[in-house]
């Protein structure tokens, strides 16, 4: 520990006092290094043969050829820019994400705000049932969904026509279906946004809020002021990591819409999976999944970096 | 009280005597070897059973211990256990490739020409869809199988058509023993009319528009009818021609009586609008009635399958084949051969047949004669249209055949056809339509 509190252990010279028999090796093994290592080294196996291992390999397929026999370099990247679906797959993902992760954050940052000001029990409550739609398995909330959209017998056509409203054919026009996709990842996300930041708020010293108070803040200005710059990183960390995993959906579109009407709603994965194994052609398939995965290293860079940069101020 | 000690010599005796027992016990199942096999997990759950006592006789006559798994393509599940098997290079000994499959994975299959020359010389023809699927440079990779093979005829509501339409689908399309049927008139103009006239009166045909297997069957087999070709089979684009252009424009007609939301049905879809009684037309194989004879048997009652209709280059009916392909790297080669003829012979064929109640079409042409067809009901005789008969004087089709099958996979994947209709519908212009299919698929002919 490097907080100044705690005591060093010299380990390694008491045990070679207790007696001659411990060698250079059993030295070694008892290092906390080399625990630390051999502690963390199950998951180091996993995440190399589940996660490197992997995305290595698919960077290798996306440079092969459609039978796989031979080296194309970046011919599959290249092919794609000249795609007049590939460009709409790339309209349909960043409207996606985007419009999705800021509704989620937005929705999140208030309701977490509504919920830190619930009194206790009651708090608890609140909590368990909006978190409900992020405990349930995706595809079986997408079926739901898929149900109440259904073409044919929406229950949402079934209420509007108790107003003597037309039905909508909500997956079956391209904006509607666009906008459908973006609703189920918005209901599902924002539980995710809302834990994260209640845990951040109830994180801010209370006596912040008070010296606030004290010079005269406004709600608007403490919340300005207060909390925004504490929540600043777990914000940032919250949107990036939503980003990601909200551009590398697949269930809500391949369950709702499976890329229709007429493309429109194909995000990278669900046409990678067309492509790739609908189509027997997985080195192109996994082209179009690393896609996004340059632009996305590089936002991580820079989200992480400020980060990372808070921190430091902070400590400092 | 001797003490008889066991020595050097007798211990190594014994040994090996234990160690030699197990090569000389008694056959069991797998005393021929072990096999895998990946088949497809039947709609119809009575399917299975009926494979698996078939896998279980086999078993017992061949000694081979058969594994038997069923794996579903729900979710593209059975696409995606090929695909790893084919990067792996292990798995099962023998797959069902759906349809394209064979094609994509080619390179990994063993020929099985032998066993197509046997069965070939037992059954006679194959049909011409199966052969297009499943022969690759002129040799078979892979045993057209009936296993959830199937064609997508219509099936229209009998009250629905003769009340709106006029037509009396089951003397169009009698049952057996009921003379020639009135099929001449049968042509997409008439398919228009009565797709017009149901619509009309608040049951429309349900056909869908969306990128699924039925939408784009439907719409590859009104384009063959034509002799539209997107893709000739020498593998040029031939978007831009005369018959496509003629599609187009009756399509323009026919996009308009279909269900506003046909561009988002799935493949269900369609099944749900005839089961509620919502539609007066699909285009299915005989699942779809044999849901409605479980849940609205009012219905089922009232359903008759016909053929497609005629346009001016024939009549078309939508059709896929799933073949029985061995990996190459199948250790037990020979024994995946015998089981792949075993299960291809007649009665086991039949038997399977009648238990998934017609279901099923078998790859050759001799044995679209079972008597389930003829048998199955209410009303007896509703599926008796459902396999190819000679007097239709159709042809099974395969949706964007004649095209080289790397370019057709990726058209009909991505639901080509289908959605040039969509885009005629949500109002886009033939020309506009045009343009935007022969630039997809010049970035499949690469």
């Amino acid at each position: 520990m490097a907080d100044g509190t705690s005591t060093t252990i010299d380990l390694p010279r008491r045990v070679r006092a207790a007696g001659p028999k411990n060698s250079g090796f059993s030295r070694f093994l008892q290092r906390r290094s080399t625990i630390a290592v051999l502690l963390c080294s199950p998951l180091i196996v996993l995440v190399g043969a589940l996660v490197i291992y992997p995305a290595f390999y698919a960077i290798y397929l996306s440079m092969l050829n459609k039978k796989m026999t031979q080296f194309i370099g970046f011919g599959n990247f290249t092919f794609l820019f000249k795609r007049d679906t590939f460009k709409l797959v790339i309209f349909q993902s960043t409207l996606f994400a985007v419009s999705a992760v800021l509704l989620k954050a937005l929705l999140g940052f208030v309701l977490a705000h509504l919920m830190h000001n619930i009194p206790g029990r009651a708090q608890r409550i609140w909590r368990g049932l909006l978190l409900v739609p992020w405990v349930i398995p995706l595809a079986l909330s997408c079926l739901g969904w898929w149900w109440l959209f259904d073409p044919s017998y929406s229950a949402f056509n079934w209420i509007l026509g108790q107003f003597g409203i037309d039905p909508v054919p909500w997956l079956g026009r391209g904006w509607s279906a666009r906008i459908c996709m973006i609703v189920v990842n918005v209901w599902f996300g924002t539980p995710f946004f809302l834990i994260m930041y209640l845990a951040a708020l109830k994180s801010v010293p209370e006596q912040l809020y008070e010296a606030a108070s004290i010079d005269g803040a406004s709600a608007m200005q403490k919340l300005r002021y207060v909390t925004l710059p504490m929540m600043r990183n777990i914000i940032s960390i919250t949107v990036l990591f939503s980003l990601i995993v909200t551009f590398a959906d697949f269930d809500i579109v391949r369950l709702l819409t499976a890329g229709g009407p007429e493309n429109m709603t194909h995000v990278f994965a669900t046409y990678a999976f067309v492509s790739g194994i609908q189509s027997g052609d997985i080195p192109l398939g996994s082209a179009i999944s690393l896609f996004m995965v340059p632009i996305l290293g590089v936002a991580a860079f820079f989200v992480l970096r400020g980060v990372t940069q808070r921190t430091k101020e902070i400590g400092a | 009280m001797s003490k008889k000690t066991l020595s050097r010599r007798s211990a190594l005796i014994l040994g090996s005597t234990a160690a030699a027992l197990p090569l000389v016990h008694i056959r069991t199942a797998g005393a021929a070897g072990k096999l895998s096999i990946g088949f497809w997990d039947h709609w119809v759950p009575a399917g299975n059973d009926a494979m698996k006592k078939q896998i279980a006789a086999f078993s017992e006559k061949h000694k081979v211990d058969v594994q038997a798994d069923f794996i579903t393509s729900v979710g593209s599940k059975n696409l995606l256990t090929i695909a790893a098997e084919a990067q792996a290079k292990t798995g099962h000994d023998v797959q069902s490739f759906p349809s394209w499959e064979v094609h994509n994975n080619a390179d990994n299959l063993e020929p099985v020409d032998d066993l197509m020359k046997a069965l070939m010389g037992k059954y006679g023809e194959v049909s011409s869809s199966a052969t297009y699927l499943g022969r690759v440079k002129g040799r078979w990779m892979a045993v057209p199988s009936s296993s959830g093979s199937q064609n997508k005829p219509p099936c229209a509501r009998i009250s629905m058509m003769k009340d709106m339409a006029g037509l009396d689908v089951k003397a169009m399309y009698p049952s057996a023993g009921g003379g020639p049927g009135k099929q001449d008139d049968w042509t997409w103009d008439a398919f228009l009319k009565a797709a017009e006239a149901c619509q009309k009166g608040g049951k429309p045909f349900g056909i869908g528009l969306g990128q699924t297997t039925d939408s784009e069957d439907f719409a590859g087999a009104l384009f063959a009818a034509y002799g539209a070709e997107l893709v000739n089979a020498k593998g040029d684009i031939t978007v831009k021609t005369e018959p496509v252009r003629q599609v187009m424009e009756y399509a323009q007609k026919l996009v308009k009586v279909l269900p506003p939301d046909a561009v988002s049905y799935d493949d269900a879809s369609n099944n749900r609008a005839l089961i509620s009684g919502q539609s007066a037309l699909i285009c299915n194989p005989p699942s779809a009635w044999a849901v409605a004879l479980r849940d609205n048997k009012t219905i089922a009652e009232d359903c008759w399958t016909i053929s497609m209709p005629k346009g001016p280059k024939g009549r078309m009916v939508p059709s896929l084949f799933y073949l029985w392909g061995i990996w190459k790297f199948s250790p037990n080669k020979s024994a995946a051969k015998e089981l792949i003829m075993f299960l291809s012979e007649r009665e086991n064929v039949e038997e399977r047949c009648a238990k998934v109640l017609g279901y099923d079409i078998p790859p050759f042409d001799s044995m679209l004669d079972f008597k389930i067809w003829e048998d199955v009901g209410p009303p007896k005789g509703t599926v008796y249209n459902y396999p190819i008969r000679k007097e239709h004087g159709a042809i099974p089709w395969v949706a964007m055949s004649p095209a080289p099958p790397e370019i057709a996979v990726q058209a009909y994947n991505q639901g080509i056809h289908s959605t040039m209709f969509a885009k005629l519908k949500s109002g886009q212009t033939i020309d506009q339509t045009m343009a935007w299919a022969q630039n997809e698929l010049e970035g499949f002919v690469r």
